[in-house]
């Protein structure tokens, strides 16, 4: 199969010597939804601007449908539609002048224009506030917007930088449900997340950066293989119990072996232990706990995120280092990264 | 229907050949110029800084100082309101241009020149809509200025060829000096820096001008900057097509020696802010 976008050995760093991108290669199969997964400031939009002819790279190369960006970035533009981290929209135009601006300057026919405005404003339910000033669209109206110019002239490949972030489950849910139908299409798209759930959902293969590098890659299910499909949150009342429910559990490998258990990861008082089958692996840990006299304070199962994938690829790496931890706000509140990056973190949503 | 005929992929069409590219780069400055000017409509602000400013700096200065200045150029043989014209259409045009700093910053805040630079169209249509649209809400600014002035006592003495040709050079002016707020747009961190860098600029080159009261008025180390900066220039030229040779004689010279410097002086801003803002434009990142 051809490759709809290639990119080897990318490097950017901006003024004042910010390494965003330290060597990034991957490539995309045409008509597949390909994941770029990482935390804030990882690189991601680095890339796809980069890829969208915004912004050049230092050195590597990338191509989409087998043309360099840096050497007909002018086709490149013909083939591909972006919508960016944050809804690139004219807040003083009606949605659907904006739709026809975009149309305009897609050199499309005219006739073309209006008929692809009416029937994406009709697809991303915008056709009630299709000629009202963007002024009174709520967020997601506008991300749905941006999403909808972005397919005007219907693109090859279309580029999505965190779609979903700052969308209500319903909007969200929508939203994967167009993208699903663009790929039934023929579209390829590069989506990029910070979201484990939504690469999962969307991407057929990903590849996970941190501060510019990719540290690791393949499906979805290969990922989450090395995690586990459920996670056990067992918080503790105090560091100390903390320490010792996880040298208990720890030293018992036959426990840990008969649940289908990772190895447990202690993140101040919580415990966090990778597992095969929740509701079994729960009923076996909270018995063995009752056995040595530990009461947890809070016990929840729930699904492993961004946070439990950068446990398990970088922890280890990150403990041969200087088995530094970075506090960082993550998607759903729950505020722990290990072996972070330092840039800037957005609140989490 | 051409529809019915676009396949499922299909992306958008791609110039080749020089005439097409010239074509495209047209219709998009086009495009984008519509775009600005639908924004004017919408934005009150936007509405007041282009329309209302103007006629209240006819008013102010016909009723509020023109009382006490009026003598100096009465003494020329200038009525005020006619000598006033030619100040507050440089005047009221160059603090318009603001708004080409001010735009820009915003659509680059707002990530919209992000979609832009993504899209196949013209690199130079951002720029060239911007201006464009500046230009074109100017002449509305003429308009309104020239009906305002009528009203407040001004009378063309010259001809109407003249005085056109005196709006014309103001506008040309306005034109020269919006590339320069481009560069400023695009330089600023936000569109509030934008605003702010440009009115130490404005403030010295309006008002320490011939603008609204003679220079031979001011103190002499002043004079010296007065009579010679480009906005004094350009205001002398267009007060001479608007209000006869006394004024071009009031400012030392001649209409026809006073309109090629100014002129000259249009073109020459033209020349080194248009390319300076095309190189900000696409070095920003
Ligand atoms: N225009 C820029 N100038 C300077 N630094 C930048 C710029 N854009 C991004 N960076 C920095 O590059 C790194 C990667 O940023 P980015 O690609 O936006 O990450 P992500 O999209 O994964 O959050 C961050 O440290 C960010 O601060
Ligand atoms: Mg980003």
């Amino acid at each position: 199969m051809t490759d709809a976008i290639e990119v080897v050995d990318l490097e950017k760093t901006f003024k004042g010597a910010v390494r965003a991108l330290d060597g990034v290669s991957f490539t995309v199969e045409e008509g597949t939804v390909f994941g770029l997964l990482g935390p804030n400031g990882a690189g991601k939009t680095t890339v796809v601007r980069i890829l969208t002819t915004i912004l050049r790279a230092d050195a590597g190369t990338a191509r989409v449908l087998g043309h360099d960006v840096e050497a007909e970035p002018e086709l490149v533009r013909t083939l591909i539609g972006l919508a960016g981290q944050y809804a690139a929209v004219d807040e003083n135009l009606t949605g659907r002048e904006n739709l026809t601006m975009v149309g305009r300057l897609n050199h499309l026919p005219k006739t073309v224009v209006a008929s692809r405005g009416v029937e994406l404003l009709e697809q991303f339910q915008l056709t009630d506030a299709a000629d009202r000033p963007l002024k009174t669209y709520s967020g997601g109206m506008r991300r749905r917007l941006d999403l909808a110019a972005a397919l005007l002239a219907r693109p090859s490949v279309l580029f999505l930088d965190e779609p979903t972030t700052g969308l209500d489950p319903q909007s969200r849910n929508d939203l994967w449900a167009v993208i699903e139908g663009l790929v039934d299409g023929g579209t390829t798209v590069l989506l990029t997340t910070q979201y484990l759930e939504e690469a999962d959902r969307l991407a057929s293969r990903l590849v996970v950066v941190d501060q510019g590098r990719v540290i690791a890659e393949g499906t979805p299910a290969q990922l989450k293989a090395d995690l586990g499909s459920t996670v056990l949150d067992i918080t503790l009342a105090d560091p100390g119990t903390a320490a010792r429910t996880a040298e208990e559990l720890s030293g018992d490998g036959v426990l840990l072996a008969s649940i289908g258990a990772k190895a447990p990861t202690l993140v101040g008082t919580i415990l966090e232990l990778p597992v095969d089958n929740g509701p079994a692996a729960a009923i076996e840990i909270l018995r063995r706990l009752d056995q040595v006299g530990i009461t947890p304070s809070g016990f929840t199962l729930r699904e492993p995120s961004l946070d439990d994938v950068f446990l398990s690829l970088t922890g280890h790496k990150a403990e041969a280092a200087n088995g530094q931890s970075a506090e960082l706000p993550v998607p759903g509140g729950r505020g722990r990264r290990r072996g972070g990056s330092t840039t800037e973190s957005r609140e989490a949503r | 229907m051409t529809t019915a005929s676009l396949p499922t992929v299909s992306g958008a069409p791609l110039a080749t050949g020089a005439v097409a590219k010239l074509r495209w780069a047209l219709a998009d400055a086009w495009t984008v110029t519509r775009r600005n000017l639908i924004a004017y409509t919408r934005i009150p602000e936007a509405l007041f800084f282009s329309t209302i400013q103007p006629v209240m700096f006819v008013l102010l200065f016909r009723f509020v100082f023109g009382g006490s200045i009026g003598h100096f150029t009465a003494a020329e043989g200038i009525p005020y309101p006619d000598y006033l014209m030619a100040g507050i259409f440089v005047q009221t045009m160059a603090f318009g241009s603001v708004s080409t700093s001010v735009g820009l910053a915003e659509d680059l805040q707002k990530g919209i020149i992000e979609r832009f630079r993504a899209l196949p169209m013209a690199r130079s249509a951002v720029l060239a809509g911007r201006t464009t649209a500046d230009l074109i809400r100017n002449v509305l600014v003429a308009l309104i200025i020239t009906g305002v002035g009528f009203a407040v006592g001004f009378r063309i003495t010259t001809g109407v060829p003249e005085f056109l040709g005196g709006v014309a050079l103001t506008l040309l002016f306005a034109y020269a000096l919006s590339w320069g707020f481009a560069v400023i747009g695009l330089s600023a961190s936000n569109s509030e820096t934008a605003q702010v860098m440009a009115f130490p600029l404005l403030f010295p080159l309006t008002f320490a001008s011939s603008a609204f009261v003679p220079v031979n008025t001011m103190p002499g180390w002043l004079q010296g900057f007065a009579n010679h900066q480009p906005v004094s220039i350009v205001i002398n030229a267009a007060r001479s097509l608007m209000a006869g040779p006394k004024a071009a004689h009031l400012a030392g010279s001649t209409t026809t020696s006073l309109v090629i410097q100014a002129v000259i002086w249009c073109l020459v801003l033209l020349a080194v802010l248009a390319p300076l803002a095309v190189w900000r434009y696409r070095s920003r990142t």
